[in-house]
């Protein structure tokens, strides 16, 4: 006989949320695949179905409404047609995966052939008996549940239908490019990609473009010892998508990632990022710069996880709201006892441009060892006056002043991006987005 | 060039009136100096002039040129050829010196109807500026004024200046905090701006500025007001005897 708990009690919750989790995963069905990627699927759902979809209640999704994210249906979200500017990074030389509403596209995509790099599509490899990645898929996903459940994350490893995985094994001269492309207001994507770089391999990842009215996307990399994962992202401009992504990352000694994200627009969009320093010396730098005008709700959410000792990170994260945008920041460093030497820095900032905008920060450390250095700042401020009429002092028009101010309050994030290319591209963009959004 | 009449200015936050009927005409060639006590409404007449935000005129006009400029905007301003050495540079992290300049100097030919200078030439404009005030590629490269000691802030004042080449300089308090090689720098490079379609208000509490810049005009401004108006000399009675004498002198 079973016992009821308590109604309003925290295990009565639990028990609502489940069932609430069950009748919604009723619904949905896993996608065909064999052996190890069926496996890894049904191991996905096993441990959603224990852990339950968020919800508002919970405490990492006070400031973000998950509900939208995990309804049956999918809101629709109007396709913006873009003709101010070129397509993000088509100007560099790259080689280009191209999916459309979150299906690979063959004949808009390059050769996957190159060297020094092995590409695979998901669907294909999961249709397979044996495959490099099949000790590796979910695994990092799956670690990244404590110390908080990442439900949305375990949702993507039982139900994307795709995503690239992809194996580095020297320097690879072009930049893997994951063109992501809309062309209805309904639906709903989600991929999982998976990266593997060896010891001494290096990689620049580029992301660009919301792939669906809503989206989840999981990535997962593993970096090797001596290796290099440059990434950067830009995730659109269209205004009622939403989305959910989440980026784990496991570092070897010696080992490098430099994560750089720019949002701007979106209804509701919420960046996780998950990383473990497991070998000396490692460095893991993760930034982003989101722009909000009106209906826009942007949640960074952030955890890195110092594991071995003489490791850096760095979390620099910048928000520019106007007409009522919401920046969210969520981030922790955790260092374990025996990362000594640790240098940790974290810094979140808002810049509101007018009185109606909020940034909500919750920046955390947990300490363990004793031989370290770690700061953290958080601040939400104005365009400063004094520096304001300085430049038109100068002569310069209002409009562009703003925008120089702006583009300085960002800089620091940009910063994060190693390649100049790269960085004079995303900051074009921000100038852009400054430009159109100043009536 | 500029042409001021019967000026009053209060502060808006406070009823607190800073300017109380300044007249005050600087011909075009002409440098004039403006001494005084502290408060006594120098620096406010600056930033007045700029279009600085914090003030309102209640009575008199500014005229640049013939133009009435206290309805422009800042930006307007500058222009039509108003340029303010500031006493306190501000500092602009994320933006580069470089950058800072270039936007600066193109806003402005724009906003004059001429074409913008290109790279190149705006290059070699801002190198051979550079070097006349001894300002290294490295302080270009930096963000605004950030990490400037006291004198690269006054010195990239003059270069932004020599950039600009407005027709109507004024400096407010441009000696404060400089040593005396740095006073020598920058007054050269005020020196070599000096032209006959160019004006200065020179506005300092110490002689020893003028030592470098020659005024043709010195005014003595108190309470709001300019109470006495000469020649070089006049600067030189300051230096000796302070401003005790005069301010007994007017109020007599």
């Amino acid at each position: 006989m079973s016992t009821q708990p308590r109604p309003g009690t925290r295990a009565a919750r639990l028990e609502q949320k489940l069932q609430a989790t069950a009748a919604r995963l009723d619904t949905m069905a896993l996608p065909a695949s064999a052996g190890w990627l069926r496996r890894a699927r049904e191991d996905a759902l096993t441990r959603l179905k224990a852990m339950g979809l968020p919800e508002r209640r919970d405490e990492y999704w006070r400031h973000t409404d998950p509900a939208k994210l995990i309804a049956p249906q999918p809101v629709s979200a109007k396709l913006l047609t873009v003709t101010d500017e070129s397509e993000v990074f088509s100007g560099i030389d790259r080689l280009k995966l191209v999916f459309v509403d979150g299906v690979f596209d063959a004949a808009a995509s390059d050769d996957l052939a190159q060297e020094g790099i092995e590409i695979c599509r998901l669907a294909e490899a999961g249709q397979r008996d044996i495959h490099w990645a099949q000790d590796l898929y979910a695994t990092l996903e799956a670690r990244g549940q404590a110390p908080v459940t990442r439900p949305l994350a375990v949702l993507n490893s039982a139900f994307a239908e795709d995503g690239v995985l992809i194996r580095v094994t020297g320097k690879v001269s072009r930049p893997v490019s994951l063109v992501y492309r809309r062309s209805a207001p309904e639906g709903e994507a989600m991929l999982h990609h998976l990266l593997r770089l060896e010891p001494g391999a290096e990689l620049t990842l580029l992301e660009n473009g919301p792939m669906a009215a809503r989206y989840n996307t999981v990535m997962e990399a593993f970096i090797d010892e001596g290796a290099a994962l440059h990434h950067v992202r830009a995730q659109g401009r269209d205004h009622e998508r939403m989305g959910i992504t989440h980026l784990f990352a496991r570092l070897g000694a010696g080992s490098v990632l430099k994560s750089f994200t720019l949002s701007a627009n979106g209804v509701l969009l919420r960046n996780e990022a998950v990383v473990w320093l497991e070998g000396q010396g490692g460095s893991a730098h993760v930034a982003g710069a989101a722009m909000g005008d009106g209906a826009f709700l942007h949640d960074d959410t952030v955890f890195i996880n110092h594991a071995a000792p003489d490791c850096e990170s760095r979390q620099v994260f910048k928000k520019v709201l106007r007409r009522g945008a919401v920046g969210v920041f969520q981030g922790k460093i955790l260092v374990d006892q025996v990362a000594q030497k640790t240098d940790g820095y974290q810094i979140s900032q808002s810049l509101l441009l007018d009185e109606t905008s909020q940034f909500l920060a919750k920046p955390e450390l947990e300490i363990y060892a004793d031989d370290v250095k770690c700061s953290h700042g958080s601040t939400s401020g104005e365009i400063d006056a004094d520096q304001f009429f300085y430049l038109r002092a100068r002569g310069i028009a209002e409009d562009e002043a703003k925008a120089l101010l702006v583009l300085a309050f960002l800089a620091e994030a940009l910063a994060e991006i190693a390649d100049e290319t790269l960085a004079e591209e995303m900051r074009e963009r921000l100038r852009g987005w400054v430009h159109r959004h100043n009536a | 060039m500029l042409e001021i009449k019967n000026l009053h200015v209060k502060l808006e936050e406070e009823d607190k009136a800073i300017l109380k009927g300044v007249d005050l005409t600087v011909e075009a060639g002409k440098v004039h100096a403006i001494m005084g006590p502290n408060g006594s409404g120098k620096s406010t007449l600056a930033y007045v002039l700029s279009g600085r935000d914090g003030y309102e005129v209640t009575e008199g006009e500014a005229r640049l040129e013939g133009e009435d400029i206290l309805e422009m905007e800042p930006e307007e301003r500058a222009a039509a050829g108003l340029f303010l050495a500031f006493q306190y540079p501000v500092e602009i992290p994320g933006v580069g010196n470089m950058t800072f300049l270039r936007t600066a100097v193109n806003a402005q030919r724009k906003a004059r109807g001429e074409e913008e200078l290109s790279s190149g030439d705006f290059l070699k404009l801002i190198r051979a500026r550079a070097k006349d005030l001894k300002i290294d590629a490295d302080m270009l490269k930096r963000p605004v004024n950030v990490g400037f000691s006291g004198g690269e802030k006054k010195r990239n004042e003059i270069l932004q200046m020599a950039m600009l080449e407005p027709r109507m300089c004024i400096l407010d308090e441009t000696d404060s905090g400089l040593d005396v090689d740095a006073m020598k720098l920058v007054a050269d490079g005020v020196n070599a701006l000096r032209d006959a379609g160019r004006a200065f208000l020179v506005i300092t509490h110490y002689q020893r500025l003028l030592d470098h810049i020659k005024p043709d005009v010195v005014h003595i401004m108190a309470d709001g007001r300019i109470i006495k108006t000469g020649g070089p000399e006049l600067a030189l009675e300051v230096e000796q005897n302070g401003y005790a004498d005069i301010l007994a002198e007017v109020n007599a």
